[in-house]
């Protein structure tokens, strides 16, 4: 086996730093109606925002995304149907969104979970938080918040497994 | 009809044009699917990206109105661009003619065909002359198949009731004149489902009934006891000049699901009928809107079942919107 060996700290320690930095957004003097909707990217993005939500604590449940329908390559990859439809637990229109997925990589996702969200209406904002960050991006989007940021080789592939428990797991495929 | 056309290489739909012939698998998955669109039609703007780019072009050489507008909707819903045509079937006559329609229409780079026609086979016609990456879906071919038609009756069934092979369905009414029973009789057979009755004047029955592994009644009383799911056909009034039956009234005193009759189904059943219903001639107007009624559902339900099947097979289709040059897309994040 070869390809280098990538040391990832556990995904709890990543949710948790994540946590702490999305905090700030819901300061307690906030009113419900104000407070901004997390929303997880299906699948790895919407465990990880399961486990903030839990932690947070906001006043709207937690919105859930399946960008399948949005994605450039659906003529490639087609439909995978068993994955649960799109659903925002409120009104979006002016209300702040954050985003949250496991892996950013080519930003083809982000892209097209945001097609998607202005489906729904306007948001005020969109603040992107991301587990992983392993660069090499193919459209221009970065995200606000990156728990670990690493870098892997072309061929490699990181996919957080779970959702009990939640792994990540490095794959060198071209060897 | 001769090969299965509508399928890939690797067994992936590529037209969509008969229920024969189709696996439980792909049945499911077209269920499933349809399920996941129905969230689409909750939102500001009720649109996804799937077919965008693309054109559809609906040919109906038969009239149709629920047919055509949740075909069209679905195609709108998917974000292609539409072409709907009324085809005068006076002035056609079938065989060149039909080639000469689809010839002209591909000169306008159609991506896909929405056909209904009078004659049974139309599509798989249509089917085997398009251009390879065209791809074609029977709206209702003759006496043939109308497999939209009987995939949103199954998309309705599985809504109310979950598993099929605990169900007795009954279909009532003209199964010989009927595209749609024929359609619905194959699906609910390849989903295995636990009894299929028709129910019909045995001057309304096709001699093949046995073959297609279903109960016979000519008796409603009979047939509509203990089932899960009726499902009334509508009486092809145009059919009636023959000697099939004797009048409306009589059909109606003999075959009309009144409350009475409906009583002898469990009391949880669900009446389907694929429209447009004939109030007092195949069904009870009290019955039509009564609570066990689902017949309004079925129309809603046939728009994500056919943006399901539409984009299924665009979703299978890698000559579709190709030369994207992008590589390495699978699994980008």
């Amino acid at each position: 086996m070869h390809g280098i060996s990538v040391a990832i700290p556990s995904v709890d320690t990543l949710i948790e730093k994540l946590t702490q930095a999305l905090k700030p957004y819901f300061p307690s003097d906030l009113l419900p109606a104000k407070q901004p909707i997390i929303v997880g990217i299906e699948t790895g993005g919407y465990w990880i925002a399961q486990a903030i939500h839990r932690a947070i604590k906001p006043a709207t449940d937690l919105g859930h995304l399946n960008i399948t329908f949005y994605r450039d390559d659906f003529t490639k990859i087609g439909l995978h149907p068993t994955v649960k439809p799109s659903s925002l637990p409120t009104n979006i229109d002016g209300k702040t969104i954050i985003l949250i997925d496991d892996v950013l990589y080519s930003g083809r996702t982000i892209r097209a979970a945001m097609n998607e969200i202005f489906d729904y209406g306007r948001p005020q904002r969109i603040v992107l938080a991301i587990l992983i960050d392993r660069g090499e991006r193919e459209i221009p989007i970065q995200a606000d918040i990156v728990a670990e940021t690493i870098r892997l080789e072309p061929n490699s592939h990181i996919k957080l497994d779970g959702p009990d428990p939640l792994q990540l797991t490095v794959k060198s495929n071209g060897s | 009809m001769a090969a299965n056309i509508q399928l890939d290489e690797n067994g992936r739909l590529r037209h969509f044009l008969s229920i024969e012939g189709l696996n439980r698998e792909i049945i499911t998955e077209i269920l499933d699917t349809a399920e996941s669109f129905t969230s689409v039609t909750d939102r500001i703007i009720k649109k996804v990206p799937i077919l965008r780019g693309k054109t559809v072009a609906n040919l109906f050489f038969e009239a149709s109105t629920r047919t055509r507008s949740t075909f069209e909707l679905a195609e709108q819903r998917l974000s292609a661009d539409i072409l709907s045509l009324n085809v005068d079937t006076s002035a056609t006559v079938k065989g060149e003619s039909l080639l000469d329609t689809i010839r002209n229409l591909e000169a306008m780079q159609i991506d896909m065909f929405v056909i209904r026609h009078k004659d049974s086979g139309s599509a798989h016609f249509f089917a085997q002359h398009v251009r390879p990456g065209v791809s074609v879906l029977n709206a209702g071919d003759g006496q043939h198949e109308h497999p939209t038609q009987a995939m949103l009756d199954m998309y309705t069934i599985r809504h109310h009731k979950q598993d099929f092979t605990r169900l007795r369905v009954a279909i009532v009414g003209d199964i010989m004149h009927s595209r749609v029973a024929r359609s619905q009789i194959h699906a609910l057979n390849i989903l295995n489902t636990a009894e299929v009755r028709v129910i019909a004047p045995k001057t309304l029955l096709p001699i093949d009934t046995e073959s297609l592994g279903v109960q016979l009644y000519d008796n409603i009383e009979q047939g509509l006891r203990d089932v899960d799911v009726v499902i009334m056909l509508r009486l092809q009034k145009e059919r009636m000049r023959g000697a099939f039956l004797p009048s409306e009234k009589e059909y109606f005193n003999l075959f009309g699901l009144t409350q009475e009759r409906l009583n002898r189904a469990r009391p949880d059943a669900i009446v389907m009928h694929p429209g447009p219903a004939n109030r007092g001639v195949e069904i009870e107007s009290s019955v039509m809107d009564g609570s066990q009624s689902v017949i309004l559902q079925q129309v809603g339900f046939g728009i994500s079942v056919r943006m399901a099947v539409m984009s299924m097979i665009v979703g299978q289709s890698s000559r579709g919107l190709s030369s994207r040059g992008q590589s390495s897309l699978q699994g980008s994040a």
